[in-house]
């Protein structure tokens, strides 16, 4: 296995928010904004790598029939340090994020990738995954954030020019956030049939 | 590759245990790790809005009065003479879109706002979240100078004077809510002096 398919893999070929389309809450839950959509996909990222790591390493200690709480007590631990960590010195993201950090407990993203890839591959490869899984959840998330704050709020990360006037009221709130998703799902899948010709 | 544990009861027991408690140890070490820049985090964003709300002043004396439920701190205000400059009231209300929102209010002696500045809100962001600036001076809906004290704040779909920010009523008369609760402490406090 080569570690440029595995980035494919990530970024687009299997991206967990376009292909795969798990971890929807978050995901419709903080892409308000750009920044916000980054900061959700780095924590996750974080969570991404260290939990499919620590799960490649101990995969023949841990008995099947328990694998999956010993999973979720690993990736558990790794979000509540991430939670501590953010509340400690970026207070301002927390402040926005701080709802949904121990959603990604409960993400789909993080579970699946531990389950299909990490308890079967060796830790390198699953760290490796675990970045570019959440690169592409980041990447996904950043997009739809960015999208959504321009049609929505008339600003992009952030920055908003003088001129403008109010945006679309409904791409902020949760109904323009499935809408924006739609067209980006419908998108990908053209790219990828276009590409696999 | 080596060969998996088996799935014995002995096993899944030892490694259960083994794992929650590794993951109790990194986790009580983190605690100990971040509470004193949590405290001390919380403590920085508190005494900004503090100055950032009231007129300049030197000293502050801070008392806590608990109003449904949940702790209220008056932060009373003197300048370098011992005047009494205003109190910065630590303000919040449950009414929010999505539930509480944390304000800091500046009162100065005649009862006149100098001052807000929302410290925690989930409120939906383009809309709810506008009311960090919507009430300030310039804004469409500046309370600012407005006084509170016998006439307690109202949107003026509500009957009061209160511009509300736009498709967002809620949030603002969540606000408004935050600001008289701020007179009502100071109220139980004793009165503003």
């Amino acid at each position: 296995m080569k570690i440029s398919t595995i980035a494919k893999n990530g970024l687009i070929k299997e991206n967990p928010v376009f292909v795969l389309v798990l971890g929807m809450c978050p995901t419709i839950g903080v892409t308000t904004s750009a920044i916000n959509g980054a900061g959700m996909g780095l924590a996750t990222t974080f969570v991404l790598m260290m939990s499919n790591l620590v799960v490649s390493c101990v995969k023949n200690l841990i008995p099947d029939k328990v694998r999956i709480p010993a999973f979720i007590v690993i990736i558990a631990t790794f979000v509540t340090i991430l939670k501590m960590a953010m509340e400690a010195y970026i207070p301002d993201l927390y402040a926005t994020l701080g709802l949904f950090i121990p959603l990604i407990v409960v993400n789909c993203v993080v579970l699946a990738r531990a389950e299909s890839f990490a308890s079967k591959n060796t830790p390198f490869y699953s760290l490796m995954d675990g970045l570019f899984m959440g690169l592409g959840f980041t990447l996904a998330l950043t997009l739809l954030g960015l999208i959504r704050e321009i049609l929505g709020n008339v600003s992009a990360f952030g920055f908003k020019p003088e001129f403008t006037g109010d945006g679309m009221l409904a791409f902020v709130l949760a109904p323009g956030g499935f809408i924006v998703l739609g067209f980006l799902i419908a998108l990908v899948n053209v790219i990828k049939n276009k590409t696999s010709k | 590759m080596a060969k998996k544990l088996e799935s014995s009861l002995v096993n899944m027991v030892v490694v259960l245990t083994a794992i929650t408690l590794i993951s109790a140890v990194a986790l009580s070490a983190m605690n100990t790790a971040t509470t004193e820049p949590i405290k001390l985090a919380q403590k920085q964003k508190t005494e900004a809005a503090i100055k950032q709300v009231l007129p300049e002043f030197a000293t502050l004396d801070s008392k806590t009065v608990e109003l449904d439920g949940e702790e209220v701190v008056c932060n009373y205000a003197y300048n370098s003479n011992g005047d009494y400059v205003g109190v910065a009231v630590n303000s919040f209300t449950n009414k929010g879109f999505s539930g509480y929102i944390g304000v800091m209010v500046g009162i100065d002696k005649d009862g006149n706002i100098t001052g807000y500045q929302i410290l925690q809100t989930s409120e939906t962001p383009g809309l709810g979240t506008k009311a960090d600036l919507w009430f300030q001076e310039g804004g469409k809906g500046c309370v600012i100078g407005m006084n509170a004290k016998d006439n307690p704040l109202f949107v003026k779909k509500d009957g009061g004077e209160v511009d509300a920010i736009t498709a967002a009523t809620i949030s603002s008369r969540a606000f408004c809510d935050a600001i008289n609760r701020a007179y009502e402490a100071i109220k139980n406090n004793g009165g503003n002096k």
